[in-house]
């Protein structure tokens, strides 16, 4: 089983690299660019067949190891 | 004392503190490599400055899950003295033993230069030998030196004094031109809530040499020797 977790930071924890990308891309004339941040993914492989508990063994990595809750949000989605 | 400084790889600040915390106590400390997973027997506990594991996901979170840090971890529970630098300070944060995290510097640039940090707080055992508002200069060498927490838990820290040094100017004056990486309330050190474990993100350690940068970050080492042989 293939899973996608994507870590980004909470609403209200300021994001420098997402800003400058934001005026990266403005400067390079693309119009009406809103707020711009930036995030990462993990791509994990689980020998795990049962969908509820590689869920659960992911969200104990995330929240171990994969996010730091104290600024990060994270999404889990199986893959395949 | 006996002191012992974790070692990661890609920590380099290890033989600064070294010669730092010998010049203040006399004693060499001992180097412990981080697939070590027994730190009793020890005064003092100091995770140094560097790029440990790369800083591969994020600063600090690597060396936070590694086996040493669940040692440090037991023996600052015990009541240890932990001193954490830099990388330190943000691995000190990713294992839990102190609150909030080292975001990305406010301008996106690594910061390497002098400053200057203002002590808030004198007391045993990392800030006894400095007086409350005693400026100190000092070097900052980081990429993540932007402290974060909630409003929740800043106020908790300045409730429970447990700031310990913000940026500020020459004359000790804190304000949003001395707060040199974008982090809360130019916080630069908190210590955990029983005093044991502090984290700071400059370098005291690279100030202790009249020939090299100045000695004004001796005080906090001779106040470790102070409190933890008396």
């Amino acid at each position: 089983m293939k899973a996608n977790v994507t870590v980004t930071l909470k609403r209200g924890v300021l994001d420098p690299q997402g800003k400058a990308i934001g005026h990266a891309l403005e400067g390079l004339g693309f119009d009406g660019i809103g707020e711009v941040r930036q995030g990462k993914l993990i791509e994990v492989e689980l020998a795990e067949t049962d969908r509820a508990k590689a869920e659960a063994a992911l969200d104990e990595m995330c929240r171990k190891l994969l996010a730091n809750t104290v600024i990060e949000d994270y999404r889990i989605e199986i893959a395949e | 004392m006996k002191a012992a400084i974790t070692v990661f790889p890609g920590t380099n600040r290890e033989r600064d503190m070294a010669d730092a915390l010998e010049r203040a106590s006399g004693t060499r400390p001992t180097m412990v490599w981080h697939g070590e997973r027994d730190l009793s027997g020890y005064d003092l506990i100091v995770v140094p400055g560097g790029f440990s594991y790369g800083d591969y996901l994020r600063c600090g979170a690597m060396a936070g899950n590694s086996p040493i840090l669940r040692a440090v971890k037991e023996q600052a529970d015990r009541g240890v003295t932990v001193l954490g630098v830099c990388n330190g300070f943000q691995i000190l944060t990713e294992t839990g033993l102190l609150p909030g995290v080292l975001l990305r510097n406010a301008g996106l640039k690594f910061i390497c230069k002098m400053t200057h940090i203002r002590c808030e707080k004198s007391a045993a055992p990392f800030t006894g030998k400095l007086t409350q508002g005693q400026v100190s200069r000092v070097a900052v060498a980081h990429n993540e030196g932007n402290y974060y927490a909630d409003d929740e838990t800043l106020d908790m820290l300045e409730g429970e004094g447990r700031v310990v040094f913000r940026y500020c100017d020459d004359r000790g004056n804190v304000s949003d031109a001395t707060n040199l990486n974008g982090s809360q309330r130019n916080i630069a050190g908190i210590v955990n809530k029983r005093g044991n474990v502090l984290g700071m993100m400059p370098h005291p350690e690279n100030a202790i040499d009249p020939m090299a940068g100045g000695t004004e970050g001796l005080p906090i080492f001779q106040s470790l020797a102070t409190a933890i042989l008396a």
